[in-house]
């Protein structure tokens, strides 16, 4: 079966809409295939976030329509509430601030 | 191997008034900058790496930066 562009970015557009917080990363939180990958992964859950992950590696063309979408350069993205937050530097920064903690919490009902 | 000062440059046009400063972290391409700079007033952090990406988007993108660690703050 032949996957095209179009179906790719729509899996992301999907993930990051159905995932309050969704992090786009090189592996799994499992099992992190890069340093700041894993480092974001740690922060999310020091922060005691519930966080959706896709892994990016299986296919390149997931990381150009991602980078596509969000007009950023690196992996991991971070996105909550559709919005692009930041890569590992961003998260971490928010993570020791507390703030991390603060924006990934359960929206109240 | 990019050329820190060469960014430095490329940084302070696009910020006028800005503090930078380009270091090296590892092997040349690895590379920090620390910028300080009152266009970043109000905006979020993801906003204010975009400002220092942009100018040097064609340096990462031709491999010549490999990882830009950013640290942002606003001028007072």
């Amino acid at each position: 079966m032949i996957i095209t562009d179009e179906q790719i970015r729509e899996e992301i557009l999907a993930a990051i809409a159905e995932n309050r917080v969704m992090l786009f990363m090189k592996g799994t939180p499992e099992m992190p295939r890069c340093g700041f990958s894993a480092q974001t992964v740690n922060c999310l859950r020091g922060a005691g976030a519930d966080f959706a992950a896709m892994d990016i590696l299986p296919d390149p063309r997931i990381r150009q329509q991602l980078s596509a979408h969000s007009n950023w350069p690196t992996i991991p993205q971070l996105f909550v509430d559709g919005e692009l937050v930041g890569g590992c530097d961003i998260v971490t920064e928010l993570y020791e601030s507390g703030q991390l903690a603060e924006l990934v919490q359960p929206k109240a009902a | 191997m990019a050329d820190t000062a060469e960014i430095e440059t490329l940084l302070q046009d696009a910020l006028p008034g800005a503090q930078i400063s380009v270091s090296d972290m590892h092997g040349g391409d690895h590379l920090f900058a620390h910028v300080t700079a009152p266009q970043f007033d109000g905006l979020s952090l993801i906003a204010q790496h975009k400002l220092v990406y942009a100018p040097v988007q064609h340096l990462i993108d031709d491999g010549t930066i490999h990882a830009l660690k950013i640290k942002t703050e606003v001028a007072t």
